[in-house]
């Protein structure tokens, strides 16, 4: 549980997320500007020396995710940040501190590709959050904010989660929660506990073997029980699912979205519910580990589902699977930075109502 | 130094393996020179006395299993990244020593953002760099130190400029970086160079407790099977064909 100051104050996401990341005790943050995330790597530059945290501009998004990976393995608590260009340069380094069990927290606001695209939001990295993103069969942990509130929060359950399970943690926000000012509490200094890390390379004492950092397993046979490590350790994290259900009691239609469609989402269900459509939300939290199981018990009980997404159709990739063929599961989204309207998604709601099967009627 | 003269069946023991050393036969090829800059590395460190108080990072190359040798704790790093690894772990340790142990490939090719950067930021890090002008790891392919003219299994009819440019000084562009203190070429090939390139490591590291910035040291070495030659023939080579381009000798010292 996180302790929050009392005060709240009126923050940038990307601000609020920096200043929560010193009070979560960051210790070090290498980072490359790329809009629009660079406020992260501004306020840390201001701030980060005065309060003991290293804070240093890398030559490149390799670089800084490598540096990541240096002081994640001399045990320090570490972050980096980028935009999804700069994130994409540091697939490699993820896979490689996946591989080598290495905590740390990658925060990506998202942008709209792709190639180098635009810098309005979107949520086209859905794919390359949770599926793994570089090579090899492995995963992050994906926390999606909805709020300024939650770009600060979820800075402790990132570092809590990744330093549990050792493995890196992503924040996928967007263009949109980065820059946009609201209400924020921000966590209390120092309320965020430091797990034991004794596999850190802090030079060897005589009294215990070497300790190595490696992602290099030549023999298959040791690779694979790297791999069955790693397996066993997502299934572990089935556990840390989190998400939000709004309105979903009595719900015949089904919205599932994260983010910023979400909210744009919760705005469509209020207006839905004023014309007397029932409509639930669906809010993941945790990207990877996704709510399967609640999803799958929620579609027992409605007609339709719409997936809302600033992209292309992702996350409802993974929506279909938990709903497995029972109910028609149905997308809006917009791209390239396009944000989808509270009308947009209350029309496809209007036309959805017009089609749904009577409960008596479904299977 | 910690060696002791003792008695063994009755004779004076007067050599033996250093304790930051580990009891492990060596994957490298017989007449590479890795196994006598892995030596003379943790010779170094066993008679400062700081084994509890290094970490070193070796990244993709014939050396990336250096940690299987060396007894000290030692990061792993993606190719061509060991100097920003090593400076994340020197930004969290600074009172630790930390050397990276990188190949032409990965400091001069595929890394060479991160080492001109890393030296330019002063990083109080030593810089390894073994210089043997070709990939070993992957074959023999060329690399970008490789002579003009040499023949390596990515340039069958030697390597030519005007397809695949110039061999590659980095380390006279280090030199250049006001952040790097100490920028010298060493070899192994002789008890003398190696005796040399001992002296050159220890003064690096004497020099990173001193926070004076980042120490480089290139050792140009030989390559007995990607070069296909005997051992013997490759330290003849390079001191024929390699010295002349890549002259042993400091490049830059510290003044005073």
């Amino acid at each position: 549980m996180i302790v929050h100051d009392n005060e709240p104050g009126l923050m940038k996401g990307n601000e609020a997320l920096a200043e929560s990341a010193l009070r979560a005790g960051l210790q070090a943050y290498f980072g490359y500007p790329i809009t629009p995330q660079s406020e992260i790597l501004e306020y840390l530059t201001a701030e980060g020396a005065q309060r003991g945290c290293v804070v240093l501009q890398a030559e490149s998004e390799l670089a800084a995710i490598n540096m990541v990976y240096g002081a994640s393995g001399a045990g320090a608590r570490v972050m980096t940040s980028s935009s999804s260009p700069g994130i994409s340069l540091m697939q490699e380094g993820l896979s490689y501190m996946a591989s080598a069990q290495l905590p740390c927290l990658v925060v990506n606001v998202n942008r709209g590709g792709p190639g180098l695209g635009t810098i309005q939001p979107a949520q086209g990295d859905y794919f390359q959050a949770t599926k793994g993103g570089g090579h090899g069969d492995y995963h992050l942990i994906v926390l999606a904010p909805s709020t300024v509130q939650e770009m600060a929060d979820f800075v402790f359950d990132a570092f809590q989660l990744a330093e549990k399970y050792r493995n890196p943690a992503m924040i996928l926000a967007d263009g949109a929660l980065g820059q946009m000012m609201e209400k924020v509490i921000l966590p209390k200094q120092g309320s965020l506990p430091n797990l034991p890390r004794p596999w850190a390379t802090t030079g060897k004492p005589s009294d215990r073997e070497r300790n190595i950092i490696t992602s290099l397993f030549i023999q298959p046979e040791k690779m694979e029980q790297v791999n069955l490590v790693l397996q066993e350790k997502y299934a572990r994290l089935q556990e840390e699912v989190r998400f939000e259900a709004l309105q979903t009691e009595g719900a015949e239609i089904l919205l599932v979205a994260y983010g910023l469609s979400a909210r744009i989402c919760q705005k469509a269900l209020e207006l839905a519910r004023a014309k007397g459509i029932k409509v639930g939300l669906l809010r993941p939290i945790t990207l990877y580990p996704f709510p399967s199981a609640a999803l799958s018990d929620l579609a027992e009980n409605v007609g339709a589902i719409l997936t809302v997404e600033m992209n292309a159709g992702q996350m409802v990739e993974d929506v279909r699977l938990a709903v497995n063929g029972r109910r028609p599961v149905l997308f809006l989204g917009r791209m390239g930075g396009m944000i989808p309207s509270p009308e947009d998604v209350l029309n496809e709601l209007e036309v959805m109502t017009d089609r749904l099967v009577p409960q008596e009627e479904r299977s | 130094m910690e060696h002791v003269a003792t008695s063994v069946d009755g004779m004076e023991l007067v050599y033996e393996r250093p304790s930051t050393l580990t009891d492990t036969p060596m994957h490298y090829c017989p007449g590479c020179a890795h196994g006598v800059v892995h030596r003379v590395l943790m010779e170094v460190i066993q008679e400062m006395g700081i084994q509890d108080r290094t970490v070193g990072v070796a990244p993709v190359g014939c050396s990336v299993f250096a940690y299987n040798y060396m007894n000290i704790d030692m990061q792993e790093a993606a190719h061509g990244r060991a100097s920003a690894v090593a400076t994340g772990i020197k930004r969290i340790l600074p009172d630790r020593f930390v050397f990276s142990y990188q190949g032409d490939g990965d400091l001069a090719a595929i890394g060479t953002g991160e080492t001109i950067h890393t030296a330019n930021r002063g990083e109080n890090i030593l810089v390894v760099f073994i210089n043997n002008a070709i990939y070993g790891m992957t074959g023999g392919q060329m690399a970008p130190t490789t002579l003009l003219g040499m023949v390596t299994s990515t340039t069958p009819y030697g390597r030519e400029s005007a397809v695949m440019g110039f061999p590659l000084k980095i380390t006279d562009l280090v030199a250049q970086l006001p952040g790097a203190y100490y920028v010298t070429r060493q070899s192994v090939h002789t008890p003398t160079a190696a005796r040399k390139l001992k002296k050159a490591i220890r003064n690096s590291l004497e020099y990173q407790k001193q926070n004076r910035g980042t120490c480089f040291i290139e050792v140009v070495s030989n390559c007995p099977s990607g070069w296909k030659m005997t051992p013997r023939e490759s330290n003849e080579w390079m001191e024929k064909n390699m010295f002349p381009f890549y002259p042993p000798g400091d490049l830059k010292i510290p003044r005073g």
